[in-house]
């Protein structure tokens, strides 16, 4: 299997870099197997199109505003996926849908997508996500782990470390600064 | 009668627009350019570290990433007056240049070229002909009849499934749209060609970067590459040596395929070399530092008034005072508390929104000066500095631009054509093709100065206990960008960034001088105001970025096009 798990979202807009956090608690929680990728895709739009083509499955997270009440985690599959983001505009130049109709057009559109989707609460200015968003980002790394385990993929995980949710960037940022300022 | 059209949002972009313009006899007499985000970053960034701003920087925006964290690093070295290694000169310098090349790609075929390209018109070339036409051009070797014949085939496929996804919004069988099906046929197909080629640069980005979105490698002070020739857990040459293979693979595109196209699709639009002019102050700044100290540029920069090339002013380097003191922003028209113009240095950021109110405040976005005028900024300013200071290159392919598309037009096309709207497109061509001797040029400078024994990438930067004071300045692909930084004691105290689009998309000034959108869209002919296609053209022939300009406040439930009479 050729699987990529990735975030989506802008860090510095609270809960709308949920997914990109979605991510970052997976990695921390458990050891991805062998075939499985992650990514933090930030906001970028085309760039991302090298790393979702050809994929047997691409697991997408992304805040979506379905009208549900803020923290509710929603799971959609196939055709439904650029659908959905065809309604919404996107702030960004090339949103989703177009990231996936430009996979289709070089004929190496990912196998199957699954959307794990999670209603924001504030997209203000602000690292800090709100409570009801922030408290559910263990839970959506729990259901991608749960979408691997229904494919057959055994899922390890790591010793438990609590999840902060004040933490301002991704562990990786700051292992690399550091690095560079030793 | 006059209307008033309201594009909310402007598609195709990054970020939030809002165009108004009132139509008087079938043309724009006034226009109206409003950033519909705020800004917040520099809130974010105060009391913090100036050696991590740049990794929330690179999070302002989706396409800029490495340009933000570049900007932000400079800034921090240049308060310090930190020098920079040859080594993470150049290695910073292929990212530069190969992140502007894959933006300059992505912007004409993937974001602009259906303001131009009918795709459903594409559908009904004949692929021989598409060919003919294509090897007139240039010899690239896909542009043989059986790939025409392909990719109409997958367009035919793509269109029946009614999924047109990327190509949803575009204005099909508009009256002002005037390519033949066989020229329509050609540009798709490189469409779909440039799906691939811009990975290459991208992959450029992540061997240098460490990775993509989001490079890893800067610090204040250099890069975080480690050089060993041997070790294969460095830069390596064998990585060296594939990255020199990606360079060339996009050069070959940039020459053979996209600068013919820009040069082709000109000389059918050739009309539009009147429209679109607007602002024609042109600002830009040096860019591929050759030195440590930043004051040797592979690209010269500077500043034209008036498109009057033989009054050119160069700027000099990162610490010339032309350039430091002659920046201010108004906040006369934009949605910020009082009516002020001020250094950067010297802002604050207290939003205070009103209504769209038409002689009053209208726009997140601040109105920025260059020595009290609006100046326009991007590849088009780039491009007549560098052709304005004598830079060979640049004269060499513009040069090569206007023969190609005169001899096309069938009439001389001059260098002042290029004050247009399709103008910005062929500077655009002209400036990817300099890159690529640019990115030639750095990539032989590492290795040289790596085979002298120089394997030296950091230099550590020491805070003093007082205030300090810099900037950093980048000419990115949407043009000037400017990280301002204000230290005390070692933190952050204050930070503003003056982004291309900041200057481009400006509303109007503390002296109501319309910014560049606004003034280069009066006199813009409409001839259905339903469909506005010949304002998009010019608005987005800018590149607007408006997701740092200011930031996202809501997106949704929004009309596209809004006409009514006054």
């Amino acid at each position: 299997m050729n699987i990529l798990v990735l975030g989506i979202g802008n860090l510095l807009l609270q809960d709308e870099g949920a997914g990109v956090r979605a991510v970052e608690e997976f990695g921390r929680k458990y050891l991805p197997p062998p075939g499985v990728e992650l990514l933090d895709g930030g906001t970028s739009g085309i760039e991302l199109l090298q790393y979702i083509q050809g994929r047997d499955l691409l697991i997408l997270i992304d805040v979506v505003k379905s009208g549900n009440p803020p923290g509710t985690i929603i799971r959609l599959q196939g055709a439904d996926v650029p659908a959905l983001f065809q309604k919404k505009i996107s702030p960004h130049q090339l949103g989703v849908s177009d990231l996936l109709a430009a996979a289709m057009l070089t004929d190496r559109m990912p196998r199957k997508v699954v959307l794990f989707g999670i209603e924001p609460e504030s997209i203000g200015t602000g690292l800090q996500m709100s409570g009801k968003v922030g408290g559910k980002i263990g839970r959506l790394a729990d259901l991608v782990a749960s979408e691997l385990v229904s494919l057959g993929l055994n899922i390890a995980t790591k010793s438990a470390i609590p999840y902060e949710a004040k933490s301002a960037l991704p562990d990786a940022d700051f292992v690399a600064a550091g690095a560079a300022l030793r | 009668m006059a209307q008033r059209i309201t594009i909310d949002p402007v598609t195709r972009i990054e970020g939030h627009l809002r165009i108004d313009c009132a139509i008087d006899n079938g043309r724009v007499s006034k226009a109206w350019a409003s950033g519909q985000m705020w800004r917040g970053i520099e809130l974010i960034l105060k009391d913090r570290d100036p050696r991590e701003a740049w990794l929330f920087t690179q999070r302002i925006c989706g396409v800029c990433t490495t340009v933000h964290a570049i900007a932000s690093v400079r800034s921090v070295e240049n308060a310090l007056n930190l020098e920079v290694p040859l080594n993470a000169q150049y290695i910073r310098n292929i990212l530069m240049a190969a992140h502007a090349i894959q933006d300059h790609i992505v912007h004409f075929y993937h974001l602009s070229a259906l303001d131009w390209v009918d795709v459903t018109s594409a559908l009904k070339a004949d692929p021989k002909k598409t060919a003919t036409l294509a090897q007139g051009l240039s010899n690239w070797h896909l542009n043989s009849a059986q790939e025409f014949t392909d990719a109409q085939n997958k367009l035919k496929g793509f269109v029946g499934t009614g999924q047109l996804g990327i190509f949803t919004n575009g204005y099909w069988g508009h009256p002002a749209m005037h390519l033949s099906p066989e020229a329509n046929l050609l540009a798709t197909t490189h469409y779909l060609q440039a799906l691939e080629v811009q990975r290459k640069a991208n992959m450029i980005v992540s061997i240098l970067g460490g990775k993509t979105p989001h490079i890893q490698n800067l610090a204040v002070g250099g890069v975080a590459n480690p050089i060993n020739t041997d070790s294969p857990s460095t830069l390596t040459m064998e990585r060296l040596f594939y990255v020199k293979t990606l360079i060339d693979e996009l050069g070959a595109f940039v020459n053979n395929v996209y600068f013919q196209d820009v040069c082709a699709i000109g000389a059918f639009y050739k009309d539009w070399t009147a429209y679109g002019a607007g602002v024609t102050n042109y600002l830009s700044v040096p860019e591929f530092p050759m030195d440590t100290k930043g004051t040797v540029f592979d690209l010269p920069g500077g500043y034209i008034p008036n498109g009057d090339i033989s009054k050119f002013r160069p700027i000099s380097g990162f610490q010339d005072e032309f350039i430091r003191k002659g920046v201010q922003e108004s906040i006369k028209h934009s949605w910020y508390d009082g009516n002020w113009t001020r250094h950067p240095w010297e802002e604050d950021t207290e939003p205070h929104f009103t209504e769209f109110q038409d002689d009053g405040k209208y726009s997140w976005v601040k109105a920025p000066t260059f020595y009290d005028k609006p100046a326009q900024v991007g590849p088009l300013a780039n491009v007549l500095c560098m052709y304005a200071a004598g830079h060979a290159p640049t004269r060499k392919y513009t040069d090569k631009a206007l023969a190609t598309v005169s001899s096309l037009a069938g009439g001389k096309v001059p260098i002042t054509a290029l004050h247009s709207t399709i103008g910005r497109h062929a500077a655009r061509a002209v400036r990817a093709a300099v890159l690529y001797e640019t990115l030639q040029k750095q990539w032989q400078a590492l290795i040289d100065n790596i085979g002298k024994g120089d394997t030296k990438t950091f230099n550590k930067p020491e805070f003093p206990q007082g205030e300090i004071r810099g900037v950093g300045l980048h000419e990115a692909p949407r043009g000037v960008l400017s990280h301002w930084i204000v230290i005390k004691g070692g933190k952050i105290k204050n930070y503003q960034a003056v982004v291309p689009s900041t200057w481009n998309s400006g509303p109007r000034n503390a002296q109501d001088a319309p910014g560049p959108y606004e003034a280069s869209l009066v006199g813009t002919p409409v001839a259905d105001p339903e469909k506005p296609l010949e304002v998009l053209r010019t608005v987005h022939s800018f590149d607007p970025c408006l997701a740092c300009a200011i930031h996202m406040v809501d997106t949704e439930n929004k009309e596209i096009v809004k006409v009514k009479a006054f």
